[in-house]
């Protein structure tokens, strides 16, 4: 119990290291809304422009969305940070991972905001179109708001499990949490920094964890 | 001088380093594979353990298994690797690399799919179970002959996307040493100063996993249709 409580809540090592995880607490809650933000409103762009349904420009945003959701965002982050500076691109770790990850949260969102919005009957756009509503307005004011019932519930879930690989971030040299509380414990040759993180992990995640399980009860299919 | 081509090609699709990569590449894909084969059966068990559990609708129970698959969503995967890998032995517990992999993983599978399949049996009618205890069988056996084959058709879609999602996550192990996909890429990366092997091992996942989000995609829509 005594190593228990020395290894993983050990007092000196927590009080000399909370400042920096605080500090690393705030990057990844940074680093999660710009991905969160930029991510969703790229999907929404794509899955807008794939509603138009011109066929070549659709098979272009669907090979964009296969490659994003079958790369492990850890490669694709290695990849930005690692190898683009060789042909010129290069990019700090805080802009890699946000990029990847946005990239990664925006192919999922354009699947399922599509999966939404042709979930909706056709009867629905005929006739919305045979009132005189143009194309656009027919998709922001009579698709979109029945496919928001079906998308909540997988989209915040998604959302959720993509955020939390800002950790990954780690990797790539991001002072983020984990990065932080590495450094830490490193330092420290103690792994209480580590609960620490992990502990800020919960704060973020665990609110949100039950938020999800609110909004599927709340959107949830009435048999 | 020169072209930006030439240097684009040279730096990440170089036949010579691909061809001395591969079989580095094909260990690593070989350990990846290893990794999937032992999360996936024991996130799938474990999951099924508690989704069944759940059904069973004792209070406290169903509170203690929501903290449970809450708290395994809550915690990112790389996180609970790192705390399990360099936890463990300061508990004196000294672990391999792979056990510390194959125990983290399982604890965030099983949570994943702990929740598809409760979601699954909630979806199949009292009825059914009902139906099944009336001709004879046990609780235990209407579960694993009637319940669970209809609640796992129902969630399908579900359980193939979480199966992408781990094998997509064993990537995290190569952050522990673990010689997985990645990790061999990065290693014959830093021996030859180049970056082919990290793109080959891209393209490994994608050519790896492509079919299966392809397929995804074709169930997702489907279902939608069918509603």
């Amino acid at each position: 119990m005594d190593t228990f409580l020395h290894s993983f809540f050990n007092r000196e090592v927590l009080v000399e290291y909370f400042p920096a995880i605080v500090a690393g607490f705030w990057t990844t809650i940074g680093l999660g809304v710009l991905i969160v933000a930029s991510g969703l409103s790229f999907g929404i762009v794509l899955a807008f422009i794939r509603a138009h349904r011109v066929k070549p420009v659709s098979a272009v945003i669907v090979v964009f969305v296969d490659i994003f959701r079958a790369i492990p965002p850890l490669v694709l982050m290695v990849l930005f940070y690692f190898a683009l500076p060789l042909v010129g691109l290069e990019f700090s770790g805080f802009v890699s991972v946000w990029l990847c990850l946005s990239l990664v949260l925006a192919a999922f969102a354009e699947e399922i905001y599509w999966a939404g919005i042709t979930s909706v009957p056709k009867g629905q756009w005929e006739a919305a179109r045979s009132t005189g509503l143009s194309h656009v307005t027919t998709l922001v004011f009579v698709i979109i708001p029945q496919a928001v019932r079906m998308t909540i519930p997988p989209l915040t879930n998604r959302t959720i499990t993509i955020t939390k690989n800002t950790a990954l971030a780690s990797v790539v040299a991001v002072e983020e949490m984990l990065n932080v509380a590495q450094t830490a414990q490193a330092y420290s040759a103690n792994t209480s920094p580590l609960t620490l993180a992990a502990l800020g992990y919960l704060l973020i995640f665990f609110p949100l964890t039950l938020f999800t399980r609110w909004v599927e009860r709340r959107y949830a299919w009435k048999h | 001088m020169e072209s930006n081509l030439d240097v684009l090609i040279y730096n990440f699709f170089n036949l010579e380093i691909l061809i001395s990569s591969l079989p580095y590449l094909w260990r690593g894909l070989k350990m990846t594979l290893l990794l999937t084969l032992i999360a996936v059966p024991l996130g799938i068990f474990a999951g099924l353990m508690v989704a069944t559990t759940c059904s069973l609708g004792k209070r406290w129970i169903n509170f203690c298994l929501i903290l449970y698959v809450d708290f395994f969503r809550a915690i990112p995967p790389l996180v609970l690797l790192i705390v399990v890998y360099y936890g463990a032995p300061m508990l004196g517990a000294d672990m391999p690399v792979l056990a510390a992999v194959a125990l983290s993983f399982t604890f965030n599978t099983s949570a994943y799919y702990g929740e598809i399949f409760r979601a699954g049996i909630e979806s199949i009618p009292r009825g059914q179970m009902e139906a099944a205890r009336s001709t004879g069988l046990t609780r235990l056996q209407a579960t694993i002959y009637v319940i669970i084959p209809q609640a796992t058709r129902n969630v399908l879609p579900d359980l193939i996307s979480n199966t992408v999602e781990v094998v997509k996550f064993t990537s995290i192990a190569s952050v522990v040493a673990l010689p997985e996909l990645l990790r061999m890429a990065r290693v014959v990366q830093g021996l030859t100063f180049n970056p082919t092997p990290l793109v080959a091992a891209a393209v490994i996942y994608l050519l790896l996993l492509w079919p299966v989000v392809r397929l995804l995609s074709r169930l997702e829509h489907g279902l939608a249709a069918r509603r």
